[in-house]
């Protein structure tokens, strides 16, 4: 098909007008961060920085325990990846591989949890991890994730439900263990989808507010959106030190995605049929 | 095939009836622990005086009669919800679809727009606020300063309540990439052919999106309504950060009045009760949802049985 001059014309501009809405934002944050305090506070306001301010960067990150907050998301990013990955390939494949009774009732059942809102459990929840002890700890918001996620596990299992069921039972003919089976045969199998899981974890865990929000008290213990969140809601009109450390907030997901964007793209496009 | 069928329940008679339930068995904890022992926790909750320092006393049905009749602001909570729930839906699938339509477009570049395109939505709700909150700034926000190019005097967005629910409106709709996908991927995967065989019939572009692209992106269409409506109900992050409810109460959404009520007013009892009202409109919303689809969505197995029965067309036109 022949596409005409004025149909290409008439498309990028529109494709151009809709990138200035998701683009121009994250310009505008970048170059606020790298301004002076008298050129942030300018109206009109100056577009560009005379200089650049790198040392902005600096300042900000010593003027709160930033530090600590990067290393508590970190280990709760990564630790709820890790039981992630661990439970919902365990989960999946226990629903995918196999029959049992009850199967599809407790399959549905899971599927129905992902309507529960949030705000129907987190009062409970918020009492049981106190009754734990685990209030003002990372524990909340590291150990569900050892026990799956319905929304990861229904991916994974849509994926184990395309393979053929003979790959198994070969093995099992030659005296493999269902274990040896999943993490010999499978794991290798599911890198895909599993990759899928860890990023979309990664980013949902690091971008939390509301978790951290409820179950932590101390600075010591904040992670980067909390930390973030509660400078912004002291200091209000520091608006350097805050455009900045949003600035060191979004690289790490932002570069995970442009990663791990082709992963993302065919997952989505293998679960929604 | 004789043998393939004996070696198959051969294979499966080895497994221990045991090991599935093992697999699963994270799973079974999990849901007993953090999601159907705290759904009935709330729910008995929900029956009684709950303060969070002193002890709790039954009540009965009165959180829910004081909810219904005595509260005005669970009314304005829920209006306020339902009003951003009916511009932000619309606006979101029309936003979606629309840039889905444009990056499947055959000409160059298109992955680099799809990227962009998505990229705030794997942006933190907390960055979302603050950047958006920046712009909107009455004082200093870049965005009155481009619209005194073209002649207005832009609105105090944040601090006007008037205004303050549409820059939520638009702070939120940034995360539309995740709907943009889903609609991309699924509109990719609809059959060239449909394409070839409409304009070899002389049906022109706009023939052809409304008799076969929406047609066959209804089910998905119904599903990003699911989801967005939900998404809509439960917002909270953002107005937390970026309004905290205000000015004058006009984005007190009714996610905040839920949370605020148990975290803020230390009322659980209370709060539960709001919460499983939150609960159960989602599930009508969702079953009707689902209930009326029948009318309105074409799910494409549909479409093979009936071209197998040779009446493709004739079908697919009657059910639009």
């Amino acid at each position: 098909m022949k596409i005409s001059k004025g149909y290409k014309i008439i498309m990028y501009s529109l494709l151009g007008l809709f990138s200035l809405y998701f683009v121009l934002p994250f310009v505008w944050v970048i170059l606020s961060a790298l301004k002076t305090e008298t050129e942030v506070f300018s109206y009109p306001p100056k577009i560009f920085p005379e200089v650049l301010q790198w040392k902005n960067f600096v300042d900000a990150w010593s003027s709160q325990p930033f530090g600590v907050y990067l290393k508590n998301s970190v280990i709760v990013t990564v630790m709820t990846t890790i039981g992630q990955l661990l439970s919902c390939s365990l989960i999946a494949y226990g629903f995918a591989r196999f029959d049992f009774k009850f199967k599809n009732t407790l399959f549905v059942l899971m599927l129905a949890t992902m309507m529960i809102p949030w705000d129907v459990t987190m009062i409970p929840l918020y009492m049981e991890f106190k009754m734990f002890g685990w209030i003002n700890t990372l524990k909340p918001l590291i150990v569900p994730s050892f026990f799956g996620s319905a929304y990861y596990i229904f991916l994974l299992r849509q994926f184990l439900m395309g393979i053929p069921k003979d790959l198994e039972s070969a093995a099992r003919i030659d005296g493999a263990n269902e274990f040896q089976i999943f993490y010999k045969i499978f794991i290798p199998i599911m890198k895909a989808p599993l990759i899928l899981i860890a990023v979309l974890n990664m980013l949902s865990v690091w971008n939390d507010y509301l978790g951290p929000l409820i179950y932590l008290q101390d600075q010591s213990k904040y992670t980067l959106a909390l930390g973030l969140a509660a400078f912004k809601g002291v200091h209000d009109l520091q608006i350097l030190p805050i455009m900045s450390i949003t600035l060191v907030m979004i690289v790490p997901p932002v570069v995970i995605f442009l990663f791990a964007q082709k992963y993302i793209v065919e997952g989505i496009s293998g679960s929604v049929k | 095939m004789r043998n393939i069928t004996t070696k198959k329940t051969k294979s499966y008679q080895l497994v221990n009836r045991k090991v599935p339930y093992l697999f699963i068995l994270p799973w079974i904890i999990g849901f007993l622990v953090f999601t159907l022992g705290p759904l009935i926790l709330s729910l008995i909750m929900s029956f009684y005086n709950w303060p969070i320092t002193s002890e709790p006393t039954f009540v009965g049905i009165d959180n829910y009669k004081t909810m219904f009749t005595a509260d005005p602001q669970f009314y304005k909570s829920i209006i306020i919800t339902l009003k951003f729930a009916a511009i932000f839906v619309p606006l979101n699938l029309a936003i979606a679809l629309i840039l889905a339509l444009l990056i499947t477009q055959p000409l160059k570049g298109m992955k680099f727009f799809r990227t962009i395109f998505y990229l705030p939505a794997v942006v933190s709700g907390v960055a979302i606020s603050i950047i958006w909150g920046w712009i909107f700034n009455s004082e200093y926000g870049i965005l009155n300063y481009l619209l005194s190019f073209l002649g207005i005097e832009g609105p105090r967005w944040l601090v006007d309540p008037k205004w303050a629910l549409l820059t939520i409106v638009i702070a939120s709709a940034w995360g539309v990439g995740i709907m943009m996908l889903i609609f991309y991927t699924n509109i990719k995967g609809i059959p060239a052919e449909l394409y070839e065989a409409a304009a070899i019939d002389g049906a022109g572009p706009f023939r052809q999106f409304f008799s076969i692209t929406i047609p066959s992106i209804t089910p998905t269409i119904l599903f990003n309504v699911i989801t967005s409506v939900i998404g809509a109900l439960q917002q909270l992050t953002l107005v937390l950060l970026l309004t905290g409810g205000g000015p004058l109460k006009s984005t007190y959404f009714y996610g905040l009045y839920v949370y605020n009520n148990a975290f803020k007013h230390h009322q659980l009892g209370y709060a539960s009760a709001n919460a499983w009202f939150m609960f159960i409109v989602i599930l009508v919303l969702t079953m009707l949802i689902f209930k009326t689809s029948s009318t309105w969505v074409f799910y494409e197995n549909e479409v093979k049985k009936e071209g197998k029965k040779g009446r493709r067309k004739n079908e697919n036109i009657k059910r639009i």
